[in-house]
């Protein structure tokens, strides 16, 4: 029997019952859909924390106050009287000792409204010094990022978000422009190119200023963090370890500071994505294993069914073997084409869903395409093997007079 | 052509054993024309789908051209039933999905024939049962008698030696009974061995030879 014919058999079938292939197909397809569909979000879930760090330098490390990193500075937990000391400016500034650290960049953040020639909005600031440009890997369209800022001294300039100053300037030229941000004043200097997101703001939307400006400005001295830049990247550990020590002893011997390596905050957030995206996937793989179980049922419903059919071919020479590959690849063809419906669906859902929420990327992978689609296939064939075999296993005599 | 030598099928039904086939000698000659009568549960239908190598037997030897296929496993079986036996139902046994054409097409699909070699046979085979313009029709838009003529296109595909037919008539009229029978005869002419089971006196009348079956047993074996 040539392969063609065989597939045209086994087609023959699926066409003449229609309302069974149709349930299969989406049985099949919903289970593939479910694995595109899960492991979509899981991806983008990973992409949309992963990308905050993916635009940021390399050999960073990145100091925050308190000691359980997931605690900030500033908000209500100092209110609550649990605050760890603060993280100044002056940390920031004895860290310089270290001669491995090739750039510091305290930040400072804050919102404040911000105006110009009575046009005002409320802006997210961010205090630092020129480093940020660097270990941000930002791009400036003009002008200059903090021209003369260093740690302790904080001319009053600023440079601005596309959109700050489209909204603030319009058709004006910004740079030179006096910008009035909250009590203070500073001279613009840069527009920012970069678009995307820092610290989860908004590039587009923020003012930078002078660190110690923003101190003074928000009337607080705790940064938010400091991200200090290495040399190379053999010297972080030890950058980690002088941080500490320096750090705690300038606050009386307490260590309330928690040191971080960029690199390794970013691959266990990486494993952890990793982790969720195989847990969603196994769990939309169980509707893939329960539609093998039903194209099993179903097929065995169909050996019964068919039972002079296949007593016919028997007596007109089919081998058992032959009878045994019909069904199979009826089986094959089902799940296959099942899970190529769901592929479709799948990733035109997601399609849909990526301009329903703009603001989450989609991103199903291409391991769970092929992934789904082998496993679809697998079923098929290993459900189809119980039917085909049985089917193939007929007494003729039996099967031509519809006896069981 | 066909010998059966002290042949026996027995069924095991509950604790009884029952004897559809009790020592049976019969041979049956190239080109002949036979016959199986008797009344229902005589054993005939086991006897063709012994004849046709569909059911084996439980004692004895059955000798098809020469060849013993007693030791045959089921392949060689398969094979043989591919290229020297036809079988004829009585309840036609067409697949109800495909059009005539595709039903005659069948076997040599099995035998792995080429698309050409397939098209060229078929469009014979039609044009020999009178089926030509009926080709693309599925069963369910055939008459009965148009139904057996296909399924009688579909046995002869392969060239068989061996015609074998059960009850060929019985789900028809006796105005298309008689076509088939016509058909058939015609085809033994033309060199085809034919064995009918049958109940019609009419088909066992115009036989070279009847064969009549009682619990088993051969009681009559008459040249006519």
């Amino acid at each position: 029997m040539k392969f063609f014919d065989l597939l045209f058999l086994a087609f023959s079938t699926l066409i003449r019952y229609p309302l069974r292939t149709m349930m299969l197909l989406i049985a099949t397809s919903i289970g593939v859909m479910a694995v595109i569909l899960l492991t979509a979000v899981g991806e983008g879930a990973r992409d949309y924390i992963t990308s905050e760090f993916k635009d940021m330098g390399t050999n960073l490390i990145i100091v925050l106050p308190g000691k359980n990193e997931t605690r900030g500075g500033g908000g209500p937990a100092d209110l609550a009287g649990m605050a760890p000391r603060d993280l100044t400016v002056e940390d920031a500034i004895s860290l310089e000792q270290i001669e491995t650290i090739k750039n510091i960049a305290p930040i400072i953040i804050g919102e404040t409204p911000a105006s110009f020639a009575g046009f005002e909005r409320d802006v997210p600031v961010i205090g630092t010094t020129p480093s940020f440009l660097t270990v941000r890997r930002m791009e400036m369209r003009e002008g200059n990022f903090l021209p003369g800022v260093t740690l302790d001294r904080s001319p009053p300039v600023c440079a601005i978000g596309q959109e700050v100053e489209k909204e603030l300037f319009g058709n004006t030229r910004a740079i030179g422009q006096w910008l009035r941000v909250g009590d203070r004043r500073c001279r613009i200097t840069g527009i920012i190119e970069s678009e995307g997101r820092a610290i989860g703001i908004d590039l587009q939307k923020i003012v930078v200023m002078p660190v110690s400006l923003a101190t003074a400005l928000f009337n607080r001295p705790s940064l938010f963090r400091i991200i200090a830049e290495a040399e190379s990247r053999i010297y972080m550990d030890q950058i980690k370890k002088d941080i500490i020590r320096i750090i705690k002893k300038r606050h009386q011997g307490k260590e309330d500071i928690t040191v971080v390596r960029q690199d390794t905050v970013m691959s266990s957030f990486d494993n952890i994505f990793n982790v969720l995206t195989m847990a969603l996937a196994s769990i939309a793989s169980i509707s893939l294993f329960v539609a093998g179980i039903l194209i099993m049922n179903v097929m065995l419903v169909a050996v019964s069914q068919r039972q002079s059919e296949i007593g016919l071919l028997k007596a007109i020479g089919a081998k058992n073997r032959q009878i045994n590959k019909l069904f199979l690849t009826e089986a094959i063809l089902l799940s296959g084409s099942g899970a190529i419906l769901g592929l479709i669906l799948g990733h035109t859902i997601t399609q849909v869903l990526k301009v329903a929420f703009p603001t989450f990327n989609f991103l199903p992978p291409t391991w769970a395409s092929v992934v789904s689609l082998l496993v679809a296939l697998i079923c098929g064939a290993l459900f189809g093997l119980i039917p085909a075999r049985r089917a193939s296993k007929l007494d003729p005599v039996m099967a031509l007079t519809g006896e069981k | 052509m066909i010998q059966l030598k002290n042949l026996s099928r027995e069924f095991q039904v509950g604790n009884q054993v029952v004897h559809a086939l009790d020592n049976i000698d019969l041979e049956i000659a190239e080109k002949d024309y036979v016959s199986i009568m008797g009344v229902s549960g005589c054993g005939k239908t086991t006897l063709l789908n012994i004849l046709g190598l569909l059911d084996t037997p439980s004692s004895g030897d059955y000798i098809l051209s020469g060849i013993n296929t007693s030791q045959m496993n089921d392949d060689e079986m398969a094979k043989i039933r591919s290229t020297k036996i036809g079988f004829i139902f009585q309840s036609f046994h067409l697949i109800p999905r495909l059009t005539a054409a595709e039903n005659i097409e069948i076997p040599m699909i099995l035998a792995g024939m080429s698309k050409q070699v397939r098209s060229e046979k078929v469009k014979k085979a039609l044009s020999r049962v009178n089926l030509t313009d009926r080709s693309d029709h599925r069963p369910e838009q055939l008459s009965g008698g148009q139904r057996q003529r296909v399924a009688i296109a579909r046995s002869i595909v392969m060239e068989p030696k061996v015609l074998l037919a059960d009850e060929p008539t019985g789900n028809l009229d006796s105005s298309s009974g008689k076509e088939i029978v016509k058909l058939i005869e015609e085809l033994n002419a033309g060199g085809l061995t034919l064995v009918v089971v049958t109940h019609d006196k009419e088909i066992g009348k115009r036989s070279n030879r009847v064969v009549r079956l009682l619990d088993g047993k051969v009681i009559a074996n008459q040249e006519q």
